[in-house]
């Protein structure tokens, strides 16, 4: 068996109530995957609200740890990590919300120069502006457009992308992207998914995409999980699993997708 | 049509800025004319910067500086009455607002009291034009609440204690209690997960038939249009591009916009490569001259680049803004 | 400086306080100008009501009321920025490491925090007094206010570094491998400067205030010469019995001033500096 980029091993997390309640949230419950060190793919994991997707996703960044269970990168266990920076060149966040990513005070440049000099190693001005450009070029921007702006002054499929960039820096081998396309306009996010499964095929980089959206997920995945409070329902090859649901619950999701084509019997508007 | 419901002409809505020595003018609904008919569920398709939100707002006098109305006027055509919205004073604005116009809102927590029970949401709302005893209009309240298949339970409970899904629903039925005639549903349903948000399009849609209203729907999903709006009307850079029966926009469209909209969508089962939209929205405080859309088309010439294409009707009922609408190719 | 200048132009109370600041801010810088040392008596006749020759009168200890208060004001002054300053900087280094800090270490700097709210300072000041008695200075007397006067605010500034700490930007900025430091300094900074702009003025009016009240009582270093010093003479005088109400009447309308022109200052200038209103401004 090939090794292993990154092992999820039945983790779960619960949350205890507060101060006035026992109540505990199982957030997460027992989840394992598997992703392989050679074989970089993007591995989906697909819930609603309240699957623990989210709980997940942070689970595998380290930023928060697991109750049980124990999750590891390069056979490492990320609770005992020798240095977190190490971990964090290998692997990095895309978050749902570019305007939120991206502290709006601040201009955008500042965490791609910040991100090479720290996370690349790199020392000196020209090596890093030109690590910096290389990386946005790799997701269709450049340096020139993004100098000296401001979150606001560009778009939401932009500052997705300077995002990516920024993520790329490093040269991660893994990326976790939670939601990464749901805040940003239909029309853009074909070329954001687009440039993920590019990133994944020619950078050779494996990707964790966390999604709600059945049809994205058809398009750009190789693995998919589907997860509901908390626990995996369903998992195996992307197009077989949504092709063909065996849990019903993944045939409930799929049967709620709407498609967006006018049915021809010009009825179908219901349940 | 016959006399349409609303009637929108030529109306302009911008956001009026002057802080601190700095002055915008964003100008977010610029020029816009339609009409929904009676009985008709309209969809409202736009992205960030389309200004969509900008129109509906202008159009249920939701209006507080800076936006402005600059030009053009919005007409209902009531049963019983026409009005003008920008036109009358407030007081007959409240006895509009609910009995002939009502509004469905993307939270239902921007409509529902967090520390009251629902049924007060109903009083507060409802009861100065349903009238009668506060009995019987509880009891009108009730039976409606049962024709839509909500328990009537709903009407003790406090907001939190019902799903988000729930809560919708309450939110729909607030708003039809009174039977309107116009129906402004904003992003209703984008905030709720794919199993929660059929179950809510099929309970609108129900209503609709059952009221005869008529729905304007705004979404930026246009997968819930094409599966709910007998027409639709889609908006980019504070302009209506196109508009038209819904399946001969999806299956036919006259506007390059709209073409790579549809064409860039993500459909389960089909795995093709999607191609998304190059450029970036414009910025409505410094929109491109002539046509809005002309620097990312890739039909532009020389003409768009100068003047902004008028909305002609490429066919019957389907009307677009475009001086290249026969050149487009089917999605 | 276009917005400074907008500032003064469209709000009121921004040019009503500024104005009122400037009028005591050249005061105070008259002070240089003074034909005579401050701790000088019996250098004028004493007791002359205000006159063409002594615009404020002059006191009974014989000295010029006119260039005395310069003096006072300036030190004054100094005093209750030099506490502003030092309090903002500990209230800024507690409340921004707990907020971002949380769990052990969160807890042990608020209790520190919440014993120095509880204290009560007016006692606690006169017991300083008296044990410091002739060693008692001003440097002394600031440093110990700043020690007491950071707690409220530290709360302040540690309850927006906790919601920051959750923002994904500031997740982003970790992931670019910034230190802890440079995330407070850079990134959560800008967001926590409205507090400290708004609360040094407050600071500065509580600090004087507090002055006042102590030099009055006697209980400071009553040979440098200060608004509340001042008061402290006429009293030792009874200059209201005897008559003399311009020792009184002045550096009480210059300090009532000084306090009027800061609250209005950052009553106005706290929607400016606000970066939600900035980010409108600027074109969000």
């Amino acid at each position: 068996m090939s090794p292993a980029l990154l092992e999820v091993d039945r983790v779960s997390r619960t949350y205890s109530g507060g101060l006035l309640t026992r109540r505990r949230v199982t957030a997460v419950n027992d989840v394992s995957l598997r992703l392989d060190a050679d074989k970089p793919e993007i591995f989906t994991v697909v819930g609603e609200s309240g699957s623990g997707k989210t709980t997940l996703a942070r689970m595998i960044l380290g930023l928060v740890p697991p109750t049980s269970g124990a999750i590891r990168f390069r056979g490492a266990d990320l609770a005992r990590l020798p240095s977190r920076l190490a971990f964090m060149r290998e692997v990095q966040p895309i978050f749902q919300n570019p305007f939120e990513a991206f502290n709006p005070m601040k201009r955008v440049d500042r965490y791609l120069f910040a991100t090479a000099r720290r996370m690349a190693g790199l020392t000196n001005e020209p090596a890093i502006a030109e690590a910096a450009d290389r990386a946005l070029k790799d997701v269709g921007l450049s340096l020139a457009e993004v100098r000296g702006r401001f979150p606001h002054e560009l778009s939401g499929g932009q500052l997705q992308r300077v995002a990516i960039a920024r993520a790329l820096i490093s040269r991660p081998a893994l990326l976790v992207a939670d939601e990464p396309v749901s805040m940003i306009d239909a029309s853009l996010r074909a070329s954001i998914v687009n440039l993920l499964r590019d990133l994944c095929r020619r950078e050779r980089v494996s990707i964790v995409y966390i999604t709600h959206d059945l049809a994205t997920a058809y398009y750009v995945s190789d693995r998919i999980i589907i997860m509901r409070r908390g626990e995996v329902v369903e998992s195996g090859q992307a197009r077989a699993v949504l092709d063909n649901p065996q849990h019903p619950y993944s045939q409930l999701l799929k049967s709620s997708v709407l498609s967006p084509e006018v049915p021809s019997t010009g009825a179908v508007r219901h349940a | 049509m016959s006399s349409p419901v609303l009637a929108v002409e030529g109306l302009k809505a911008y956001y009026r800025t002057s802080a601190f020595g700095v002055r915008r003018e964003v100008r977010a609904v610029d020029d816009v004319s339609l009409a929904i008919a009676p009985g008709e569920i309209y969809g409202l398709a736009g992205e960030s910067s389309s200004g969509k939100t900008t129109l509906i707002k202008t159009i249920a006098n939701a209006i507080q500086p800076p936006l402005q109305v600059l030009a053009g006027s919005v007409v209902f055509n009531f049963r019983d009455r026409t009005v003008d919205i920008h036109a009358i004073e407030r007081e007959s604005l409240a006895d509009i607002r609910w009995k002939h116009l009502s509004y469905i809102m993307q939270g239902s927590m921007n409509v529902l009291n967090p520390v009251r029970r629902v049924r007060h949401a109903f009083v507060d709302f409802a009861f100065r034009h349903v009238g009668g005893s506060m009995a019987e209009f509880l009891d009108a309240v009730r039976a409606h609440l049962e024709r839509l298949h909500l328990g009537p339970d709903v009407l003790d409970a406090f907001p939190h204690q019902l799903s988000g899904g729930m809560r919708q629903r309450v939110t729909i039925a607030l708003a039809t209690v009174c039977r309107p005639e116009f129906i402004i549903a904003d992003e209703p349903t984008t905030a709720l997960d794919v199993v929660v948000q059929k179950g809510v399009l099929a309970m609108i849609h129900e209503v609709q038939r059952e009221l005869g209203s008529s729905i304007i729907f705004v979404t930026h999903d246009m997968a819930v249009h094409a599966n709910l709006a007998d027409r639709l009307g889609i908006m980019y850079a504070g302009r209506l591009v196109e508009e038209g029966r819904t399946a001969d926009v999806f299956r036919r469209p006259r506007h390059p916009y709209t073409r790579h909209l549809i064409a860039s969508l993500p459909r389960l089962g089909d795995s093709a490569p999607k191609e998304g939209l190059g450029g970036t929205p414009p910025n409505l405080a410094d929109p491109p001259a002539g046509c809005r859309f002309h620097p990312r088309c890739p039909l532009a010439t020389d003409i768009c680049r100068r003047d902004a294409p008028p909305m002609t009707e490429v066919a019957p009922g389907h009307r677009a803004a475009c001086f290249h609408a026969d050149q487009v190719a089917a999605p | 400086m276009r917005s400074v200048l907008h500032l003064l132009r469209a709000n009121r109370q921004f040019l009503t306080g500024a104005l009122l600041l400037g009028v005591v801010a050249v005061f105070a810088l008259l002070s240089f100008f003074s034909p005579y040392p401050p701790n000088d008596s019996f250098v004028v006749p004493p007791d002359v009501p205000p006159s063409a020759e002594y615009w404020m009168g002059t006191t009974s200890r014989g000295q010029d009321l006119f260039w005395l208060l310069t003096f006072s004001i300036r030190n004054t002054l100094l005093f209750g920025i030099t506490v502003a300053v030092l309090s903002r900087l500990l209230a800024l280094v507690i409340g921004l490491v707990a907020g971002y800090s949380g769990g052990l270490v969160d807890r042990a700097l608020m209790s520190i925090n919440d014993t120095f709210i509880v204290i009560p300072l007016f006692p606690i000041l006169v017991l300083f007094y008296f044990v410091m008695k002739d060693h008692m200075s001003w440097g002394l007397l600031a440093l110990m206010m700043a020690c007491l006067g950071w707690s409220y605010d530290a709360r302040l500034i540690r309850s927006v570094a906790m919601s920051l700490r959750h923002r994904e930007f500031t997740e982003s900025a970790i992931f670019s491998g910034m230190s802890t430091r440079q995330i407070l300094i850079e990134e959560h900074l800008p967001y926590v400067l409205p507090i400290v702009f708004s609360t040094t003025m407050n600071n500065i009016n509580w600090s004087i205030g507090l002055e006042v009240t102590l030099s009055v009582l006697g209980f400071t270093d009553i040979n440098t010469p200060t608004v509340g010093v001042m008061i402290y003479w006429a009293n030792q005088h009874t200059a209201l019995v005897a008559g003399i109400w311009w020792w009184i009447f002045f550096p009480v309308l210059l300090v009532v001033m000084l306090f009027i022109g800061l609250f209005l200052l950052a009553v106005s200038m706290n929607e400016y500096i606000d970066p939600r209103s900035r980010l409108g401004r600027t074109g969000a």
